[in-house]
């Protein structure tokens, strides 16, 4: 085998594998089980009593969304505080680096308070490192542990009989900073130093190069913030360039270990469900529906980016090692296109390769994965959007038998079927609108300066923008010229939608459901891991996907595919 | 919503000091003690003088070194970056068609074919260390002439310099510094 599919082969494997145990742990976690990682409990304590919190007293669905919003709320005013004001603190900003314009610290405020981390600005001109530490590295850990917390209490919902509390947001919102997110983080972080990822507070370093340039080359704090970059589906990274530049990914062993810190809580997450409530096998047989899609996108990236841009290999060159504009020589093609299939599905949005540059269908296919944005998902998050479609596609199978539907012994009635439906159709109403807004704009000001690219590929430019904003994750086709008023303003809004949304309404329908009488499972009821199911499920995500987005992706990377 | 507020305020700070100060604070302090060149990025000397990092690349478009590949961003590591360009868009196909007549120009003896794509397409960040093997050895015949040097000791020094897929996996690639330092010392 190649050896550089047998990489992407070999990290697959070891992730899923390692996800099981892991789900396993994270269970125990939201039930405040025996863990060996209890000597952390003094700390958490400690920050309890000071906070004065009761972790053990029971919050309704309401009293987790208000914690939840007010907490999100104060994170952004620190965080846009902080970036216009970043130049007048005084330390860690060795490189003297200024202020944030006010446009763009309402972007980048809302970006890395919505766990995005869409970046207008670039890191090593734009933030200081009190900015990178203070902020993004704290908030990349707050952020995911947000959308923990509010996928745990719908964990709970489930198992609840006619009860109102959904768990306490506090405790489970410091749990998942302390018990999932920093054991990880820690350990990653320290292999990564091992692998020469800097991690410094002493400011750029001047060198004379072998052919006598003077160069300066930027350095930081990289690696404690690239791993929580990572571990929380993040993606805001320390440099510009994200993880295609050398600092944030020395070599193809932290490639690896940065993927996999990528898609491993998203995965272990998703096994987590089948544990909580006791049925291993819904877990598994959700595993499967999503990994079918993820497979299937694998396959279409690793082709086209190991095949190549054709284009080049008309000019008659060597294009054996696949298409190389934004891509590293020791990271690969097929490295980098894996990379870009975890990252658009798990709403982390970190990058190891420019998506800017990957052939037409490559682009598509992360465009296409992030509309869905349920395939392993985001921290927390993706299993919340994945949870949206399980309803409607249980009420599509209801329909069909003609039955009331029934999920995990709760009836789903018309109320939760409405909020479902209402969140479902939020993304594409986000993307197709903001895009459309863009192109009219774009199409009456040809000279306004934002598409680094013309015709189909800079419309997917834009589509891929408003996708990524809706999405939460944080990615671009960074030729888009986005560091304008409009799009920091536009993006932002989206973001919070995006963000918001689809928390508020999943939660309500957990308090209903919570609420709801147990009904027994008979012959009649609907087995949520059949095949059948399954099969139910990916059709009503494809039909869901497909019918919105794909007048959209035909005008994008599909015409440029074609016109190839 | 008043105790909301209060609340969140305190776990803020706490969370803020936990995870913006201590954690990063810690992994620095550790990397001091465990990482090459304590956290500070590896350095390369030559000759007791450092003349950059292990994981930047740098310039090199002088014809008596292997060259390196293009950058967008020209090699500045303070402001790095990739090009952005489509894979259909007419200026970048110009361009890359550009890079393909120069290379050519310089290395009259090889055949267009022959040119790999990691050296006429500019990387992600700008500052890729490496080269694929065979962009190395494309440039052999060039430098031989330059320098005055035998092909056959420079074709060992480029495989000398090939490093393979670890444990199997990934990539081989030739690190342009490190070649370059040790072509200076070829007698």
């Amino acid at each position: 085998m190649n050896s550089e599919i047998l990489g992407i082969v070999v990290l697959f494997i070891l992730t899923v594998v390692l996800a099981i145990p892991f789900g396993r742990y994270c269970v125990k976690v939201f039930k405040n089980e025996k863990t060996w990682l209890d000597f952390l409990a003094p700390v958490e304590n400690f920050v309890f009593k000071v906070c004065r919190i009761n972790p053990n007293q029971p919050m309704d669905w309401k009293e987790n969304l208000k914690a939840s919003l007010t907490l999100n709320l104060i994170f952004f005013v620190w965080a846009f505080v902080i970036l216009i004001t970043q130049a007048w603190h005084p330390f860690w900003n060795p490189d003297g680096i200024g202020n944030m314009e006010p446009t763009t610290a309402f972007n980048t405020a809302v970006s890395f308070m919505t766990n995005t981390n869409l970046q207008h600005y670039s890191g090593e001109t734009g933030a200081t490192y009190l900015t990178q530490l203070l902020v993004f590295c704290f908030l990349q850990f707050v952020s995911a542990a947000t959308g923990i917390a509010a996928m745990a209490s719908i964990f709970k919902a489930i198992v609840q009989r006619q009860a109102s509390d959904l768990g306490n947001f506090y405790q489970l919102f410091l749990k998942s900073c302390t018990r999932i997110l920093l054991p990880l983080s820690i350990v990653i972080a320290l292999f990564l130093v091992l692998r020469g990822m800097p991690s410094t507070f002493e400011g750029a370093a001047q060198v004379v190069t072998l052919e006598g340039d003077t160069v300066n080359v930027a350095r930081g704090p990289v690696a404690p913030m690239v791993t929580i970059k990572q571990v929380g589906t993040n993606g805001g990274g320390y440099f510009g360039p994200n993880s295609t530049h050398p600092f944030e990914n020395p070599d193809y062993i932290t490639n690896f270990a940065e993927n996999f810190a990528i898609i491993i809580i998203p995965i272990a997450l998703i096994f987590a469900f089948g544990f909580y409530i006791g049925k291993p096998k819904v877990g598994y047989a959700f595993f499967a529906a999503m990994t079918v899609v993820f497979l299937a996108f694998v396959f279409i990236t690793v082709h086209f980016e190991s095949q190549g841009n054709t284009e080049l290999a008309k000019m008659g060159i060597d294009n054996s090692l696949g298409a190389m504009e934004g891509k590293e020589v020791r990271i690969g093609s097929a490295a980098s296109a894996f990379w870009g299939v975890s990252t658009t599905s798990t709403s982390n949005g970190s990058v190891n390769s420019m998506h800017d540059s990957q052939t037409p269908l490559s682009g598509g296919v992360y465009i296409l994965d992030m509309m869905i944005n349920a395939i392993y998902g985001g921290v927390g998050v993706g299993f919340i959007n994945f949870f949206v479609f399980v309803i409607i596609a249980v009420f599509i199978s209801g329909l069909m038998v003609g039955r009331t539907p029934e999920l995990f012994g709760k009836k789903i009635e018309a109320k939760e079927v409405k909020i479902a439906a209402l969140v479902a159709i939020l993304h594409p109403f986000l993307i197709l609108v903001g895009t459309a807004i863009a192109s009219h704009v774009q199409a009456n000001q040809a000279d306004i300066g934002w598409l680094a690219n013309p015709s189909y590929h800079g419309f997917s430019e834009m589509l891929y923008e408003f996708t990524s904003s809706a999405a939460n994750n944080g990615s671009g086709f960074e030729g888009l010229g986005d560091a304008t008023p409009f799009w920091n303003i536009l993006c932002g809004l989206c973001m919070m939608f995006g963000r918001f949304i689809p928390i508020i309404g999943p939660l309500a329908i957990a308090g209903s459901l919570a609420a709801k009488k147990y009904v027994p499972e008979s012959a009649g009821t609907l087995n949520v891991e059949s095949p059948a199911f399954v099969a139910v499920l990916l059709s009503v995500i494809i039909i869901i996907a497909a019918l919105s987005f794909f007048p959209a992706l035909a005008l994008g990377p599909i015409a440029e595919y074609l016109s190839m | 919503m008043k105790t909301h507020l209060i609340t969140g305020l305190k776990i803020t700070v706490a969370t803020i000091i936990l995870f913006g100060a201590i954690y990063p604070l810690m992994i620095t302090g550790i990397a001091r003690v465990i990482a090459p060149n304590g956290g500070r990025g590896e350095e390369v000397k030559k000759n007791g003088r450092v003349v950059g990092f292990e994981l930047i690349g740098q310039k090199f478009d002088d014809d008596k070194y292997f060259n390196g590949r293009p950058s967008v961003v020209d090699y500045n590591a303070a402001g790095t970056g990739g090009s952005n360009k489509g894979p259909t868009n007419p200026d970048y196909l110009a361009q890359v068609q550009a890079r393909v007549d120069t290379f050519l120009v310089h290395n009259p003896a090889i055949k267009k074919s022959q040119i790999p794509v990691d050296l006429i397409t500019a990387s992600g960040g700008g500052l890729d260390p490496h080269i694929s093997p065979a962009a190395a050895r494309i440039q052999i015949q060039r430098i031989a002439g330059v320098r005055h040097l035998d092909v056959a000791k420079l074709e060992a020094l480029v495989e000398a310099h090939v490093e393979k897929p670890i444990l199997g996996m990934g990539t081989s690639r030739v690190h342009v510094l490190h070649l370059n330092i040790a072509l200076d010392e070829l007698k």
